[in-house]
């Protein structure tokens, strides 16, 4: 029997059936009292919440109280006064202004004449709706086909296993890229569903289709090594049913798992998102992302490199802090692991 | 006998996989609007007659399955694939691509697995001190790291902001030279995509490497080892190291087939390498089946293939795993 904490299978009367969930709350506790002393991870996920914060309310309140210009608001021919003198916003060869210490244009201008740091709020709000958005739909779809395969076993377990199989041995970016580039010319109708070309929701599916191995796996895992567990059994024996077993019993058991991994791939999606904008088939070029506006500033990197180098520093700051908080949460919910390695 | 059963079931799982790909690729393809390749053939200002003709030509009109098989047929047997869009051969174009494709992922493969283990047991075995902290915060950095983006500002630093710094006024400023033509040269324009190929795994292999050196340094037979009176430097090569590294075989398997057959595609562009990355982007912005249909495969068949080949490894380096 190991030792792992909370399920130590008792195996008589109804207490059997509710011990692990009773024990669960004290050990969610425990682990985030753990997390709390980890101040790497503690900053980490106070960064994160500040770019939310700045890419959702803050992009509305930046725009209303300072910048007074929308994100997509060209201003090709506009002066602004810069150090007390009136500045082209877009120069006359086409180079547009750069950072300075000013309300508007605080990043500088892109060629359309467009407020930088108003796009990299913006964008920001596009990269984590798609980014979260897609983890969510990834993790849920990942925890659908992976309890059922450990759990069943046999001919259910071998279908999903081929199917994860096949989406593994799918180049990623290829297979995202093959999606995206046909959904984007036509849309997608299913029965009455009708999804747009420029519409959010393709980057969403597909890049949270293309990742489910990636969740699905290791929560299979871990199911099958629960299914053979006491608490299991004992919820068998007074006669609660498959999907009452793997919703009230294994799924609270997997809950940690999977919110390390949620945490993980929602940074990878953030990086999967502007990788596919920057090759033109992620986020429709209306809106902005910092993919897109990598995108854009790219072939103009020399003149104005703030374009491309302003979203890139956010999505590298926006991962660190995921990584750097699932890491944390990866060792606040296993202390087996964080005895091992977790001294920072 | 059974180790033959289940390599041959093996080998029959793999080309399930890679038939059920080419089947996915070509209806994904031809089912969804914006995929008939008659119409954009046809140009800009197609007539009915027009698209017909073509549909006629290149047998467009026939039943879904039999343009698979015919697709299939010159794909496999025939050898004579040929692009809708410019109506170039698609295998040989891809031939003269695979030796840029390796070189790039054959020496970013080495520089993360290299560096990423070197990283990782310098981590470990420092753990909690400064080197373990920086290489820690290194490595995140790294997983953390858009690589098409680190590629466009390496660039633009090396050959244009600092270009003129005499460290690196080498630097050319993309392109490609065979190795067969000049050793050097090829050196020179690949040093910036490897790196670019590799800091995301080499992070990543550092984490893994680290962690996975603590797990072996505490386990049992370790301490007996040391007990026993053997030298450290002992112990850590021939005990800790060998298990260590375990999980690292398998991984890089995985990474450099993922490497081979997709990552390429986002620094190929960035750094004008005419291999498979960038035949692939092009095809994919002209929603050019034939090329992408044989590009798909062949990604997929080296990661298939490196997959297997891990599991086979993995059998070797730690007998206690069976493969079912």
């Amino acid at each position: 029997m190991s030792v792992q904490a909370p399920d130590l299978g008792v195996v008589d009367g109804p207490a059997a059936i509710a011990a692990p969930a009773a024990d669960a709350v004290g050990n969610w506790r425990a682990a985030w009292r753990r997390l709390r002393r980890n101040r790497a991870a503690m900053i980490a996920g106070g960064v994160f919440i500040f770019i939310l914060f700045a890419s959702f309310p803050g992009a509305t309140l930046w725009v209303h109280l300072v910048a007074h210009r929308g994100p997509n608001v060209q201003n090709l021919s506009g002066f602004i006064m810069s150090g007390g003198h009136k500045v082209p916003v877009v120069s006359d060869d086409g180079t547009p202004i750069g950072p300075g210490f000013r309300g508007e244009y605080l990043l500088g201008a892109d060629a359309n004449g467009r407020d930088l740091f108003v796009r990299l709020l913006y964008g920001g709000r596009t990269s984590l709706t798609v980014g979260i958005a897609s983890a969510l739909l990834c993790t849920l779809l990942a925890l659908i086909l992976g309890i059922p395969a450990g759990y069943y076993g046999g001919i259910v377990d071998r279908s999903v296993s081929r199917l994860l199989d096949l989406i593994w041995s799918f180049p990623v970016y290829l297979l995202a890229i093959a999606i995206s580039a046909c959904l984007i010319v036509g849309g997608l109708d299913i029965g009455p569903i009708h999804i747009s070309s420029t519409s959010l929701l393709i980057p969403i599916i597909v890049i949270a289709v293309v990742y489910i191995p990636y969740i699905a796996r290791p929560i299979r895992g871990e199911v099958l090594a629960l299914r053979r567990r006491e608490f299991v059994e004992a919820a068998v024996a007074h006669g609660a049913g498959p999907v009452r077993v793997m919703t009230r019993e294994i799924l609270p058991n997997v809950a940690a798992t999977t919110l390390v991994l949620f945490t993980l791939i929602i940074a990878n999606n953030i990086l999967t998102e502007a990788a596919l904008s920057f090759l033109g088939v992620g986020v429709s070029v209306l809106t902005p992302s910092w993919g897109n506006i990598i995108q854009e500033g790219y072939s103009t990197m020399v003149t104005a490199p703030w374009q491309t180098l302003a979203p890139g520093i956010a999505i590298m700051l926006t991962a660190i802090s995921l990584n750097v908080l699932g890491d944390g949460l990866r060792d606040a919910l296993d202390p087996h692991g964080a005895r091992q390695g977790g001294a920072r | 006998m059974s180790a033959w059963r289940s390599w041959l079931r093996r080998l029959s799982g793999l080309v399930i996989v890679l038939f059920a790909l080419s089947v996915i690729v070509f209806v994904i393809f031809n089912v969804i609007p914006g995929g008939d390749p008659a119409v954009r053939m046809a140009g800009r200002h197609p007539t009915a007659a027009n698209i017909r003709a073509i549909r006629q030509t290149w047998g467009f009109n026939k039943p879904l399955w039999t343009q698979y098989l015919d697709m299939m047929d010159r794909l496999l047997i025939k050898h004579n694939l040929i692009s809708y869009q410019n109506q170039t051969p698609v295998l040989p174009t891809i031939g003269r691509a695979i030796p840029k494709t390796l070189s790039l992922a054959i020496g970013g493969g080495a520089i993360w697995l290299g560096f990423g283990v070197l990283f990782g047991v310098l981590s470990g075995l420092n753990q909690g001190k400064w080197v373990d902290r920086i290489l820690t915060v290194l490595a995140m950095g790294g997983i953390s790291t858009p690589i098409f983006w680190l590629g466009a500002v390496m660039l633009y630093l090396f050959t244009y902001v600092w270009h003129r710094f005499f460290l690196f006024s080498w630097i050319p400023p993309g392109g490609y030279v065979p190795i067969t033509q000049s050793p050097l040269q090829w050196f020179e324009h690949l040093l910036l995509p490897w790196i670019c190929l590799s800091v995301v795994s080499m992070g990543f292999y550092s984490r893994v490497v680290r962690n996975s050196l603590l797990e072996v340094q505490s386990a049992d037979y370790v301490r007996t080892a040391r007990a026993m009176g053997l030298s450290g430097r002992r112990v850590l090569l021939r005990h800790v190291l060998r298990t260590a590294l375990i999980p690292v075989a398998s991984l890089f398997a995985l990474d450099f087939g993922a490497a081979v057959g997709g990552t390429v595609i986002l620094i190929e562009p960035v750094f004008g390498i005419n291999g498979v990355g960038n035949y692939a982007q092009q095809a994919v912005s002209q929603l050019d089946l034939p090329p992408l249909m044989a590009l798909t495969l062949y990604g997929g068949f080296f990661i298939v293939i490196v997959n297997a080949l891990a599991d086979l490894l993995f059998t070797k380096l730690d007998p206690r795993i069976s493969i079912d």
